[in-house]
């Protein structure tokens, strides 16, 4: 790669980039669809013939996203916008390396993360042990996550009413639940961070808690990609916006110009007009983030 | 930007592509990195097997014990099959506790990674990880398993002997023949998840062939007249290896002439087979994995 670098000599001003898509396609195959539809003749076609017979053997392929290029660089902030079914989760695995490409590649930067460790934890266990398990499968070692248990544990606000920490996290209410799955994800430090939209869950206070922490990461990552089907949310954190349409790129540019054109398209213009209100300050319960003095979301 | 200048771009860069396989001394380093998830994995999936019965983490031995008395009812006494074998609770309950080891490893491997597409999708980390944190679950299920047993051998009056170090070398073999074969399967049923159905019938065919609940020694005794290749390949069978290596370990009567000729060969050779096979098969598709 380094000899790469002599022979094309890269401008002195360009900007590193950290993602590069270059035309990628990303495409799911379903099985147990079409004609043949569980049918005993169906799943023997399916083991026999898999490569001739995809579409006889009831397998479908959905091209979940269709030839999409950009070029993400240092420090930027990119959301992604489009209604759903869009391509948008798909297209943030694709990046993170986790759904592998049909055509086309992705270039990274490092490892790019998605935030979110859902699927590592388990119900029956405790949620100190899940927060071990979800460190661990997050790439942690096992003296990251002695040192940052407690701020974990403190951030998720579990043990506020109580020592739940100790008890099975199928006990938990979803809200609890959801906190200490933020928590955990949010405990790791990441080179290009990806954000999948509801992950800033629970109440006013955890909210803001929250979305503190992703702006922190944010300072500490190369660069972000946000998912979300909050115009708002996308206007505060976001100065770069790609807008996706049926798997297609339909729109790349500055926020202000593609959330214009995204709300015409929706229908959506009129509530345009108003300045983005800060989440928390629009919350309808100002009780539960009262009493105490902004907490320093130090994770 | 046209596609060239992309790709240009980041080589320019030194940017690499999002994905692609590591390269095997890689995926090795990386897969070492994440041994405690490993065993993180393997114990948290045990504990929570049973956390929900009522007697809770008993069950880890009542369930073997009570598979080991089904086994008993019916090829002991009803199908008279002791015949002719010393010890036959010791042999028996070995027999099946080993063999449950190879099965359910098998079994688990096999959707070790349909059965964790959220995992696969949300979390980077070498797949390989999925298939071989099963089966420590299931070895640490069967040291629960052995636990049961030494007990049912002290109760029967088996000695303890010295023999029983050789417990350490058999499981260990087993284990990396068990996680090789998992992975060979992981691999097929993450393409083919049909391959999960039909595994339990190749599974109980092969446990009728393995001598689980019969003496191999005392069947081909009675049928001298068979072909040589039926005997090689009943004695060669790795099953059935390491359920006798296991019963010549722990059983005094079980005597080392029952034993196929150049055991510890044929046991370390399966192991290394399967194992390096295995692993290089599955971490042939690392990429693919999460499609679907």
């Amino acid at each position: 790669m380094a000899d790469n670098a002599s022979r094309t000599t890269a401008p002195l001003d360009e900007r590193a980039p950290t993602v590069i898509a270059d035309g990628v396609d990303i495409v799911y195959r379903v099985n147990g669809t079409g004609g043949g539809r569980g049918s005993a003749t169906a799943a023997l076609n399916r083991i026999l013939r898999r490569k001739q017979a995809e579409k006889a053997a009831g397998t479908r392929l959905v091209h979940a996203v269709r030839g999409v290029s950009f070029v993400a660089y240092k420090g930027e902030a990119i959301g992604l916008i489009g209604s759903n079914g869009s391509g948008k989760s798909t297209l943030l695995k694709a990046v993170a390396g986790l759904l592998p490409v049909e055509n086309g590649r992705i270039y990274t930067d490092g490892q790019p993360s998605l935030l979110g460790v859902n699927a590592a934890l388990m119900s029956d266990l405790t949620g100190e042990r899940n927060v071990h398990l979800g460190g661990l499968a997050m790439g942690m070692t096992r003296e990251q996550i002695k040192e940052r248990y407690q701020q974990i544990v403190d951030f998720s606000g579990i043990n506020d009413k109580g020592d739940f920490i100790s008890l099975p996290m199928r006990t938990y209410s979803s809200g609890m639940g959801s906190r200490l799955r933020f928590s955990i994800a949010a405990a790791k430090d990441h080179d290009v961070l990806l954000i999948d939209e509801a992950l800033a869950t629970g109440d006013a206070l955890f909210r803001r808690r929250s979305a503190d922490r992703i702006r922190e990461m944010r300072a500490h990552a190369g660069t972000v990609f946000l998912v979300s089907h909050s115009n708002s949310t996308i206007r505060e954190t976001c100065e770069r916006v790609l807008w996706l349409e049926r798997g297609e790129l339909k729109m790349d540019g500055p926020t202000e110009e593609v959330m214009e054109a995204y709300e015409t398209f929706t229908g959506d213009k009129k509530t345009k007009k108003k300045p983005a209100p800060k989440p928390a300050a629009a919350a309808p319960k100002p009780a539960a983030a009262a009493p105490k003095p902004e907490p320093t979301a130090a994770v | 930007m046209p596609r060239d200048d992309l790709a240009a771009l980041a080589a320019r860069h030194g940017l690499s592509v999002s994905g692609a396989r590591p390269s095997l001394p890689q995926y090795i380093r990386r897969l070492w990195a994440r041994r405690h998830f490993i065993t993180a994995f393997a114990t948290a999936k045990l504990t929570s097997q049973y956390s929900g019965a009522k007697l809770g983490q008993l069950w880890q031995v009542m369930t073997p014990l009570l598979n080991a008395a089904v086994y008993y009812f019916i090829f002991g006494v009803l199908l008279q099959t002791k015949k002719g074998v010393p010890d036959y609770i010791p042999f028996l309950v070995t027999g099946v506790f080993v063999w449950t080891f190879t099965q359910s490893s098998i079994m688990s491997g096999t959707r070790a990674i349909s059965g964790n597409i959220g995992l696969v999708r949300a979390l980077h980390f070498p797949r390989a990880a999925l298939p071989i944190s099963y089966c420590l679950q299931q070895l640490q299920q069967l040291l629960f398993s052995m636990a049961a047993l030494l007990v049912i051998l002290f109760v029967m009056g088996v000695p303890p002997a010295l023999s029983w170090v050789l417990v350490i070398p058999a499981l260990t073999l087993q284990f990396v023949f068990n996680a090789g074969v998992s992975m060979i399967l992981a691999r097929a049923g993450a393409k083919t998840p049909d391959i999960a159905q039909l595994m339990p019938f190749v599974l109980r065919t092969w446990m009728y062939a393995s001598g689980v609940m019969w003496s191999i020694d005392t069947l081909l005794s009675k049928h001298a007249e068979w072909p040589s290749w039926v005997v090689d390949v009943l004695r060669a069978n790795p099953a059935a290896v390491y359920i006798d290596l296991m019963r010549f370990a722990l059983i005094d009567s079980f005597q080392a002439s029952q034993l196929p000729p150049h055991v510890w060969a044929v046991a370390t050779g399966w192991a290394l087979l399967a194992g390096v096979g295995g692993f290089i098969y599955f971490w042939k598709a690392e990429e693919t994995y999460g499609r679907g």
